[in-house]
């Protein structure tokens, strides 16, 4: 007989799940905050279905780095090339198409093959020659960039092929958008119910029932918000779809699978991680390697986007990222932080830029604005975890 | 006004959310004594230190402090030390790349017309050292120095700030016996310059060795305080632990079954000194079920020795080692856990934990394997972890509390479930017990105890004899990388030990 295991603590994961952890409350409670400030100065623009399709888009990119970059700063790295990664990348995939007449697949396929390989490259020099990623990544920006430099000749490549184009600017048909608001819908409320069998198959605590069809109600509410916003313009952007499906990808990785445990662990004590048996090299050389990857994709859709490869393409893309990153709490000493977080902080930068670009603001003021955001971030973050100690 | 101590605390409490850490602590210290401060871990001893050296800045706590008879209330640790109050704790914070002079003097440097005195900062050192008795130039560089010799480097860095008020936090923890006879030497020579000495060790001989008085902390109370003289170490232990102790080493009678492990001229040079051989020839063996105790005086290769078998040695290794018969070369720790072996590191704080990561993350950290398939099965993990937390009674409040949160004494029985999760049939334990409280001690013994009766084979390093004569079925005593002898566990005795670990043949 399968008796009731006797669960002595409060089930862990209960009180994260209704309290989501202070520091996304405060993160999310200032992304409304930075809203609500646009929609009233710029008279409600802001938060038009337009200007949210825009800034999705824009945010797009940055959120997709945002990916890797916190997966290597939690493992206690830093990735300094992502933007030149993204432009030779790019440029790739463009010079491929433009010059060579190659079609989408190949050429896709190529720069995703380049980013991959940049990522054992630097993952090689940092994991197993030991040279500090901070520099392997400084050369690698300049190595990278110089190679689009050349391989560019100093031009612009475009223009590209539709099809392809259409990966950066592409939107999806209402219908299809409906449809996988209806699958994301499902698909939340199976697993959701499953956690809820499974947690008591095993004798654990679960929320009560009717904070659990509220929690379901809220998130089928948000999906549906979102999907109805986007296609009251003109529909989904794929390049936005591309950064959920993403997201969706590297939350599993970071929470569910022992390659994310490790690199908390490894970004949070090197030595215990080492000697609790996990393979420290390998563990954080396939973090560069998904960040590779992801730059790759980064590049490939901001030249879909901008219908052409520049040389200045990407510039300052790592900034940005590691700037989401910080301002959705990851720890640059490692072993802290989280993707959700990050992608909150990638939107919190666009809905800067965003908002002071709607109010004319100077391109000066923006700059100065998201750097004291930024420091701003870190001083809230740290203030609470010292009052939390 | 005058009054006879030069230190009292009065009715010192603090209060951290939920817990109560001090309740009206009382402590009175006489000029020119060496104070003892004992109690269990958790006791409070560590935050009336934090609360004396301004470390919790005045306000943060309630009651007084008075030295030599004058209120005091501290803002932060400068104001403390201009006081006279100077902590060495238990982890040195000495910089490892600056000389020994810098370190002395660091914040404090002599200075000439604005510019560091760089001849007065290494005269002053050296005379400083000398009253620590250190015989080294104060212009060597501290990584290069042993950890006794740093502690020492300690202590003159707190006379130069003219420290009236010295406190020890576990000085002993990390030194080999002659470090420590050497440091009682120091402590007494500091006592007749007339300096005052808060002590804080759970060695009860070194305090019966060294201390006027003791004063004994427990649950956050002062349970008492007297003369050495009118005490024992049992009336002291009972005191800390409210009960008396009958049974500290519950021994049990061990069957030991088949050769687990083998060790054949095991020899494994110093990474740092290739010419140096930090293990020289070792050989012996591990069987089932049984408790094999490694004795020996720090720096004689015990930790080498199981890090080296565990695959977590960077030195090259010579020698044949065999695992239920067959030849076998661990490559790394993943390959040790594959073949059985666990290792419950020594230094739970740096090799054992991540302080960041929840107790959960923590015991499942080196057996996620066991707890996951594609993905970690989350409800798998969650019941793994739980089942660790009841079976090694574990006293957190929740699984997710971070780790850091805890008592050492649960720190540490989270590294021990870590790698039970992981079933091993060999586990290596280096210093389990070391810093923890007499009731987590007595608990991993029955944890140990546990293992062996499932037919594991334990292997303990300690540097605590009682606890390598009170556990062990064997023990092996190390020396300068070599086994100098073996011993049974029943028959030894603490003298045959010593004579053993100090080079004798």
């Amino acid at each position: 007989m399968e008796t009731q295991t006797i669960n002595p603590l409060p089930a862990p994961g209960f009180r994260n799940r209704l309290q989501l952890g202070a520091k996304s409350y405060v993160m999310v409670f200032a992304l409304l905050i930075i809203w609500l400030l646009f929609f009233l100065l710029t008279q409600g623009t802001f938060l038009s279905p337009r200007n949210l399709s825009n800034l999705a888009r824009q945010m797009s990119i940055t959120g997709i780095l945002a990916l890797g970059m916190v997966l290597i700063i939690v493992a206690g790295h830093i990735d300094l090339s992502a933007g030149a990664v993204v432009a030779l990348t790019g440029a790739a995939s463009a010079i491929l198409q433009v010059r060579f007449g190659w079609g989408l697949t190949e050429a896709v396929g190529i720069a995703l093959l380049i980013g991959l390989a940049i990522g054992f490259w630097q993952g090689f020099w940092v994991c197993y020659l030991r040279v500090p990623a901070f520099i392997v990544t400084l050369g690698g920006m300049m190595i990278f960039r110089g190679v689009v430099l050349g391989v560019t000749e100093g031009r612009t490549i475009s223009p590209l092929p539709n099809g392809f184009v259409a990966i950066g600017q592409s939107f999806l048909p209402v219908e299809i958008g409906w449809v996988l608001a209806v699958i994301g819908m499902v698909y939340y409320v199976y697993a959701r119910v499953k956690r809820r069998i499974d947690r008591r198959r095993y004798g654990f605590e679960v929320l009560p029932l009717i904070l659990e069809v509220l929690v379901i109600l809220g998130v089928m509410g948000l999906i549906g918000l979102s999907v109805w916003v986007m296609n009251d313009y003109e529909g989904v952007p794929f390049p936005v779809l591309l950064l959920l499906g993403l997201a969706l990808c590297f939350v599993v990785i970071s929470r569910k699978t022992r390659f994310g445990r490790y690199l908390y662990a490894i970004g949070g004590n090197n030595e215990a991680a080492r000697l609790s048996g996990i393979n420290i090299r390998l563990t954080t050389m396939f973090a560069f390697v998904l960040m590779g990857i992801l730059c790759a994709i980064g590049g490939i859709v901001l030249t879909a986007r901008l219908n052409g490869a520049t040389t200045s393409a990407g510039t300052s893309f790592e900034m940005d990222a590691i700037a989401s990153c910080v301002i959705g709490g990851t720890s640059l000493m490692g072993g802290e932080g989280s993707v959700v977080g990050a992608i909150i902080g990638a939107l919190v930068m666009a809905s800067l830029d965003n908002g002071m670009v709607l109010l004319n603001t100077p391109t000066y003021w923006q700059y100065i604005v998201k750097g004291f955001i930024l420091m701003a971030a870190v001083l809230v973050d740290f203030q609470m975890k010292r009052r939390g100690n | 006004m005058s009054s006879p101590y030069i230190l009292e605390m009065h009715q010192i409490s603090k209060t951290f959310p939920g817990v109560k850490a001090l309740d009206e602590v009382e402590l009175k210290v006489f000029p020119g004594e060496v104070h003892a401060l004992v109690g269990e871990n958790g006791a409070g001893k560590s935050t009336l230190i934090k609360v004396l050296s301004g470390v919790y800045p005045a306000g943060t706590y309630e009651g007084k402090i008075f030295i030599s008879g004058k209120l005091c209330r501290f803002h932060n640790i400068q104001e403390a030390e201009a006081a006279g109050i100077a902590v060495i704790h238990q982890e040195l914070t000495l910089i490892r790349e600056l000389t020994v002079g810098e370190n002395i003097f660091l914040g404090n440097e002599p200075l000439k017309r604005g510019m560091i005195d760089w001849d007065r900062l290494y005269f002053e050192s050296r005379k400083l050292l000398s009253r620590v008795r250190l015989d080294l130039g104060a212009w060597r560089k501290i990584k290069e120095l042993g950890l006794g010799q740093q502690q020492l480097v300690e202590i003159a860095k707190a006379l130069s700030k003219q420290a009236r008020i010295l406190i020890l936090d576990e000085p002993t923890a990390a030194l080999t016996e002659g470090e420590t006879h050497n440091l009682m030497v120091i402590l007494k020579e500091l006592r007749a310059e007339g300096v005052t000495c808060i002590y804080i060790s759970h060695r009860l001989g070194e305090v019966f060795e060294i201390a006027d008085r003791v004063t004994v902390l427990r649950d956050g109370c002062t349970v008492g305080s007297a003369p050495v003289g009118e005490l024992n170490e049992s009336k002291i232990i009972a005191m800390m632990v409210g009960r008396e102790l009958t049974d500290l080493y519950p021994r049990e009678h061990h069957q030991p079954g088949s050769i687990l492990l083998e060790v054949e001229d095991l020899t494994v040079v110093d990474p740092t000194r290739p010419d140096h051989r930090i293990l020289n020839r070792i050989s012996f063996q591990v069987r089932a079920g049984e408790i094999l105790g490694i004795a020996g005086l720090m720096g004689s290769g015990r930790t080498e020795l199981v890090m080296s078998l565990f695959g977590a040695y960077p030195g090259k290794v010579n020698g044949t080692v065999r695992l239920n018969g067959k030849p076998i070369r661990i490559r790394s720790p993943f390959h040790g856990i594959q073949n059985g072996l666990g290792l419950v590191t020594e230094d739970r704080k740096r090799y054992g934990l991540v302080l960041k990561m929840n107790v959960m993350e923590n015991l499942t950290m080196a057996g996620l394997r066991q707890v996951s398939g594609v993905f970690i099965n989350p409800n798998e993990e969650l019941k793994a972890a739980n089942g660790f937390v009841g079976e090694l009674r574990i006293k957190t409040p929740s699984l997710e509390t971070q780790v850091n949160h805890l008592s050492g004494g649960n720190q540490q029985k989270v590294v021990v479930g870590k790698w039970l999760l992981t079933k091993p049939k060999i586990l290596f334990l280096d210093e389990p017990t070391r810093g923890i409280d007499v009731g987590a001690k007595v608990e991993l013994y029955r944890i140990m105890n546990d293992l062996v009766r499932q037919g594991v084979g334990v292997v303990m390093i300690s540097s605590e004899l009682p606890e390598i004569l009170g556990m062990s079925d064997r023990i092996l005593v190390m020396c300068q990388g070599r086994i100098a002898g073996e011993l049974s566990g029943t028959t030894a005795t603490q003298e045959q030990v010593m004579y053993f670990a100090t080079g004798g043949r």
